[in-house]
């Protein structure tokens, strides 16, 4: 309504009106912070705090009811570590008011069927997760549970679309299977046991061509590298065995389960997952890291085992915090040292390993390295009697079992050491290091060495790292002020040209990233100059002054066609440049790689060498740091350079990137 | 999630503004508020544009450095300018490197209008930075005592 209408009525009213409606955002408001902050540290018990928030809600159901459902909607899918808090409000309101709870799961129904359109896999996850919680609150029924899983399910046996996408709708339903398995074990085991049949015989006839490059280390010793729907299973099938006790959420709705189970309960609307379309993106899979044991520990709480559910529940709220986060360091920190949990978990160990996680993440992290490098120090200062030496002890394990680690996650390890020790002034326990000296010098732990001494001395100066370092690394210390190596005098120069070789390609790629969004904008400027000017004339009588868009528009002048036109030749003629860069870079690797293996196969010696680990390993590294990239040109390379008659070694490197999407 | 938090907090403009700004107080803070560079304090005199490139270029890519030098030695005094492509960038340096350590000190990065020729020098009488003048403690990384107490010594009966 418009500001007019209100001056041509008296003037008393008006301010009536005016009061009335600050009335109505101040009530909204406060239901909004009561609704966001429930559950929440508070004086009183958590059961009482719902009971109140239930009925004050209850009372204005009638005025605020698209307000209410619209808050409680989003806290469902923005704040999945309270599920079960909103889920028992959720409950009580149903209980109270059972047209209010229909209308509440027909809300989330859109909201799931909106994110499974758009591909917003995490929302639709949520939401699953929710509705299977709902289940426990007698929200929800269990059949019309049991029925969008089976429509779930039955992407397993779409033809002609990607892996990637059954196996995010299947993630989806057994990630919330820990909130309702004890649930539809007791009441329906039976179709509990069907559908994880199903499950099973999709989880053992997946191919697990991608396993390879997306794990961080090659050797599954002394953990097991599982890849995440396989571990999840793993943990599911646990739990199975455990009659589906969990001991990691906490279920407030126990406490009012005789109001709760007299409430009448809602079918969920029919959910069918939208057909594949090639536009559609799905999630890349991971292998799931794992550092330590719980032998690793010091006696106290135990670490939860690789296939118990709550080291899965565990990790993905701690994920979580730091998605929540990650923008303020010092309050990620404190959020992850205040976990609700501490007292019944290894809590510096789990942390350590969660962030450790993300960091080698791959094909790559999802923040910068350096945010999680300065959530590692914020750590080590707000936790100064124990973090440092969990970290350490992490640093050690990493660097005992370096030899096989993937050259990415290599290359973060060195550069994050470095950026660590140079926040503590450079001090290490060396010493345990002094055997690397005696490798030769292209064994991982003695370029390990080098390279943090050279990250080192980067950040700071020759003196300062001379100083703290045993004579026996002179070595690796190159001489001042000339670098000069002891064995060999262009391995110095060897990690900077991979650096300068990442940078260019990351500078092509901006390059492109740009002209692309030039393009988009002048088009779509173009289209809004000539649809805006229509629109302006049929609403010159509307009382609207919602085209803000078309007058930032006449500021800058309006981009003819022909202007377009040629910038689309420009990205093209970029996209060309961009697709021989890669093409160049890969024949250089493939040339490398195959006069190795044929000269090695006609001298019959053994091509597994460090030389030729540490090529793959930078091979694999361009494809997995640049996979947006790469991923245009799959068709190309294919075609013309990852061709059949390829040595099947080198090929794999490139089939595995390829199954990242299929 | 608690509300109460400000998730934008690390990057939000601080009350410092520079007073010799050419131009209002409005616009110095639009300035602030979509530039790229930044200024960084508390450096080590000894501190090198290598290291200060292999730290920020943590950040986002780099476009330039301006090293803080002394108005008259024309030796580094303790601050640069760090400019970056692109605000986000510089935001990913407030947010992760504001705070943290450098040659072993806490270093100080805070939103800057952008260069303008001129500013790379001290403004303090003695060339160096304003607040190594009346600083009164010991510092080994910016030339020991400040300015005033050095000339004191300087100047005090020696037995």
């Amino acid at each position: 309504m418009s500001r007019r209408k209100y001056d041509d009525t008296g003037d008393y009213d008006n301010r009536e009106r005016k009061r009335r409606r600050t009335d109505a955002v101040e009530i909204e408001d406060r239901l909004e912070s009561l609704i966001i902050r429930v559950g929440e540290k508070s004086t009183s018990s958590l059961e009482s705090n719902l009971e109140g928030l239930a009925s004050v809600l209850e009372a204005d159901i009638n005025n605020y009811r698209n307000k209410i459902l619209k808050i409680l909607s989003e806290c469902a899918v923005k704040m999945p570590e309270k599920t079960t808090i909103y889920t028992t409000l959720v409950g009580l309101l149903n209980a109270k008011n059972y047209i209010f709870g229909g209308e509440f799961v027909d809300l989330m129904a859109r909201k799931l069927k909106d994110a499974l359109k758009s591909c917003m896999w995490k929302t639709a996850r949520y939401v699953v997760r929710f509705f299977a919680d709902l289940v426990n609150c007698h929200v929800i029924s269990t059949n019309s549970l049991l029925q969008l899983y089976h429509s779930f399910l039955e992407t397993a046996q779409e033809d002609n679309a990607p892996q990637v996408r059954s196996d995010t709708y299947i993630y989806a339903v057994l990630s919330s299977l820990p909130w309702v398995g004890r649930e539809l074990y007791e009441k329906k085991e039976q179709d509990l046991e069907k559908l994880l049949k199903h499950i099973e015989i999709y989880v053992n006839k997946r191919s697990c061509k991608h396993v390879a490059g997306l794990r961080v280390w090659r050797s599954d010793s002394p953990h097991p590298q599982e890849e995440y729907l396989d571990c999840l299973w793993a943990q599911i099938c646990k739990l199975r065995s455990d009659n589906w006790q969990e001991k990691h959420i906490a279920r407030p709705y126990v406490a009012f389960d005789q109001v709760l189970c007299e409430a009448l309960q809602h079918n969920i609307p029919v959910i069918t997952p939208p057909p594949h379309s090639p536009d559609n993106t799905y999630p890349f899979p991971w292998v799931v890291f794992r550092l330590f044991a719980y032998t690793d520990c010091p006696e106290g709480p135990i670490l939860p085992g690789a296939h118990s559910i709550e080291r899965y529940l565990i990790e993905e709220h701690l994920h979580n915090i730091i998605k929540q986060f990650h923008l303020e360091r010092k309050q990620c920190a404190s959020f992850l040292l205040d976990f609700p949990l501490k007292q019944k978990i290894p809590l510096e160990y789990v942390i350590v390993e969660v962030v450790l996680a993300e960091m080698f993440h791959l094909p790559a992290s999802r923040y910068l390295q350096i945010c999680y490098g300065s959530l590692l120090i914020e750590l080590c200062k707000l936790q100064p009697a124990t973090m440092p030496q969990v970290l350490a002890q992490a640093v050690e394990l990493l660097f005992e079992r370096i030899d096989t680690m993937n050259t990415c996650c290599h290359d973060r390890f060195v550069s994050w050491f470095a950026y660590h020790l140079s926040n503590f002034q450079f001090k290490w326990s060396w010493d345990d290091w002094l055997h690397a000296a005696k490798l030769p010098v292209d064994h991982p732990r003695a370029k390990f060495v080098v390279e943090v001494l050279q990250r080192c001395m980067r950040l700071s100066y020759h003196d300062r790292i001379a100083e703290v370092v045993p004579e026996q690394f002179d070595c690796f210390v190159p001489a001042k002020p000339k670098v000069i190596f002891r064995y060999d005098p262009d391995l110095g120069g060897e990690s900077y040209v991979w650096e300068i070789l990442h940078a260019t390609i990351r500078k092509m790629s901006k390059h492109v990233a740009r002209l692309q969004k030039d393009m988009l904008d002048s088009r779509d400027s173009h289209r809004r100059r000539r649809s805006g000017a229509e629109t302006r004339r049929a609403s010159d009588e509307s009382e609207s002054n919602s085209d803000n868009s078309s007058d930032e528009d006449t500021a800058r002048p309006r981009p003819t066609e022909e202007e377009i036109e040629r910038m689309e030749e420009k990205l093209e003629t970029a996209h060309t440049d961009q697709k021989n860069l890669f093409l160049i870079i890969f024949q250089r690797f493939i040339m490398l790689l195959s006069e190795h293996l044929s000269k090695c196969d006609t001298e019959r010696r053994d091509y597994d060498t460090h030389w030729y680990r540490w090529t793959v390993g930078r091979l694999q590294q361009i494809f997995m740091q640049h996979n947006n990239q790469v991923e245009r040109y799959g068709k190309t390379l294919n075609e013309l350079l990852f061709t059949p008659d390829l040595d099947s070694h080198i090929l794999d490197i490139f089939n595995q990137f390829m199954s990242l999407r299929a | 999630m608690n509300t109460t938090l400000n998730l934008n907090y690390s990057v939000e403009l601080s009350s410092y503004r520079d007073q010799h700004f050419k131009g209002s107080r409005v616009e110095q803070e639009r300035c602030l508020r979509y530039t790229s560079t930044l200024y960084i304090g508390n450096l080590s005199f000894h501190t090198t544009e290598e290291q200060l490139y292999e730290l920020f270029g943590r950040a986002g890519a780099i476009k330039r450095i301006i090293m803080g030098l002394d108005k008259f030695k024309k030796t580094p005094c303790g601050f640069c300018f760090v400019e970056y492509y692109t605000r986000e960038d510089a935001e990913m340096c407030m947010r992760y490197i504001n705070g943290t350590r450098l040659d072993d000190r806490i270093i100080r990065s805070d939103w800057d209008t952008g260069f303008i020729e001129g500013r790379q020098y001290g403004r303090g009488k003695t060339g160096g930075q304003v607040r190594d003048e009346y600083r009164t403690d010991f510092d080994s990384g910016r030339g020991g005592y400040g300015k005033i107490v050095q000339q004191k010594l300087v100047h005090a009966p020696t037995n």
